[in-house]
């Protein structure tokens, strides 16, 4: 597979670490009053769609930045990728 | 129809005109007691739910063909050298089973008690097997701790003297080996069907009948079919079916590939597996080398996996046992596993009465198959767990109750 790295264009996917669902960017806040049920969904439950998926990918061996690809589970066609930072941004967090 | 030495011998001599197809091909029924949906675990299901627990209305549906599913496509290693005490005695459960199994069902799957070494690198990883391997005696199994030349005793060919992982011993299970896999998904379902269990073909559950919190049956590509209890064991595919029951579940879907080389003079005493990367390896009974080793690592539907885990996966046998540089490999393939969050399967009733759940095997869910099927048919005929598999819970991550044996936490790339 190729990811092309919104920075330093196509690279092959042997140069990454894969982490999992992009969900894993929203970790629920630490004083919530559910936050016991937050946490083990957010840390235990997957949606493992078959289709469209976006994950978490680390570039180990390049430029160490995480992304958010997203990835057709069925086909392994690579449909989209951002830096997991601005993803993060655009959905309301700080860093 | 019986099969012995002389059914064959009469067989022969008459011009093999009295065999018999394995199993009926029945229409699927309105109704039945139990439905199992998945032909891999589920057909050894049904066959104890028939055999163990008296169900006598039991269909086994499967999407595709009997042994479509892992299976067929595993590289039919069986042990039990687990160390934790939900795992242990399940498995070992497991291993006896296999050993009886052809007696029981009448059936050669070629179980091969040719046993299998698990390689050590390090003085930590030696003390870590003698622990694992004292927690296997404790459950009654076999475990026996090799030092260095006992390994070299057994396999001269390996690499001893690797500058990064040089072999410091190993950890041997006499009893374990392999099982020719899509014999035991024939075995289970010409004796499943021996007991009256339908095992029913290309007929794939797209729904299930739901209502009021509880389950009455599925709906499938071949018409809608009521029961009164429905046992799920589909493996990678346990996402895409539980959504709909509304369930997520603590599972990732992943590819896993397999290798087989060209046929060899007979060369492995048994299973082996490298400490210090991840390959694994045994020798058919047709000469092939077949190996394998990490997960692509992704998740995945695809039954197919990319390559440079291939390359990846040599690398490892390369390091272990150089002498098989110049082999050449045959075929590969993949399939869809279940990774579990801890490692460790599931074999539980769901928050949807009347509806059970069987999977999370990871990428070792071959050798589990006896008890697996022996296990959940319990849990379904009498809707309580079996004693080996009690541990085996959904909602243990919930209670904080992990089955963590890698101590890898919750990332399924990681078991
Ligand atoms: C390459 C590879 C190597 C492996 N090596 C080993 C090994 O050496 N030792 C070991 O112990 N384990 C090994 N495993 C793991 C082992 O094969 C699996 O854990 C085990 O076979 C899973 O059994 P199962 O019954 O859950 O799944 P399967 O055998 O896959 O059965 C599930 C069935 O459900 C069917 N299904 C899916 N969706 C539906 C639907 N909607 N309706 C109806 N049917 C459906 C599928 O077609 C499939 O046939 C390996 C796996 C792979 C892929």
């Amino acid at each position: 597979m190729i990811i092309s790295h919104p920075l330093l264009g196509p690279r092959d996917s042997a140069e990454f670490v894969y982490l999992g669902d992009a969900s894993l960017i929203g970790r629920p806040h630490a004083f919530d009053d559910d936050a016991m049920e937050k946490f083990y969904e957010y840390q235990f439950l997957r949606d493992n769609p078959d289709g469209v998926h976006r994950e978490l990918w680390y570039h180990e061996q390049g430029d160490r930045s995480w992304l958010v690809v997203t990835r057709d589970t069925a086909t392994h066609d690579i449909l989209n990728v951002e830096l997991a930072r601005d993803v993060a941004r655009q959905s309301g967090r700080g860093r | 129809m019986r099969y012995s030495a002389w059914t064959i011998f009469k067989e022969g001599i008459s011009g093999n005109g009295g065999w018999k197809p394995m199993w009926r091909e029945p229409e699927p029924k309105g109704e039945y007691d139990i439905v199992v949906v998945g032909a891999g675990h589920g057909m050894a299901t049904g066959y104890y739910l028939a055999k163990e627990f008296g169900c006598r209305s039991v269909a086994v549906l499967e999407k595709g063909w009997l042994g479509s599913g892992n299976i067929g496509r595993n590289t039919t290693i069986v042990r039990s050298n687990y160390m934790l005490p939900e795992n242990q005695p399940f498995y070992e459960l497991s291993l006896k089973l296999w050993e009886g199994l052809e007696q029981e069902l009448n059936f050669n799957v070629m179980v091969s008690q040719r046993g299998i070494i698990n390689l050590c690198h390090s003085d930590a990883q030696r003390d870590a097997f003698a622990r694992r391997g004292n927690a296997m005696r404790l459950s009654g199994a076999d475990a026996e701790l090799l030092d260095r030349d006992g390994v070299r005793r057994l396999c001269p060919f390996l690499n001893f003297d690797n500058a990064r992982f040089p072999i410091t011993g190993g950890l041997w299970q006499k009893r374990g080996g392999t099982v020719r896999h899509d014999a035991v998904a024939w075995g289970y379902a010409r004796a499943a069907d021996g007991l009256g269990v339908d095992l029913v073909q290309n007929c794939e559950v797209t729904g299930f009948l739901i209502s009021n919190g509880t389950c009455a049956g599925v709906e499938t590509t071949r018409g809608l079919i009521k029961a009164k209890k429905v046992g799920v064991a589909v493996a990678g595919s346990s996402g895409r079916v539980m959504s709909l029951a509304g369930m997520r579940l603590p599972i990732e879907s992943h590819v896993l590939q397999a290798f087989v080389s060209e046929g060899l003079k007979p060369a492995l005493p048994g299973v082996l597996t490298f400490g210090a990367g991840h390959f694994y390896v045994s020798q058919s009974d047709k000469g092939g080398l077949v190996f394998g080793g990490d997960i692509d690592g992704y998740n995945s539907y695809a039954q197919r996996g990319n390559l440079p885990t291939l390359e990846d996966v040599c690398e490892g046998g390369m390091a272990l046992m150089p002498m098989i540089g110049r082999t050449r490999l045959l075929r590969m393939w993949g399939g869809l596993v279940d990774m579990s969050m801890d490692g460790s399967p599931f074999i539980d009733r769901t928050h949807v009465e009347g509806l059970y759940f069987n999977g999370g095997w990871n990428y070792g869910g071959f050798k589990a198959t006896p008890a697996s099927g022996y296990c959940f048919a319990h849990l379904i005929a009498r809707d309580s767990p079996h004693p080996v598999a009690a541990g085996m819970r959904l909602d243990r991550f919930r209670q904080g109750a992990a089955i963590d044996e890698k101590g890898a936490g919750a990332q399924p790339n990681l078991h």
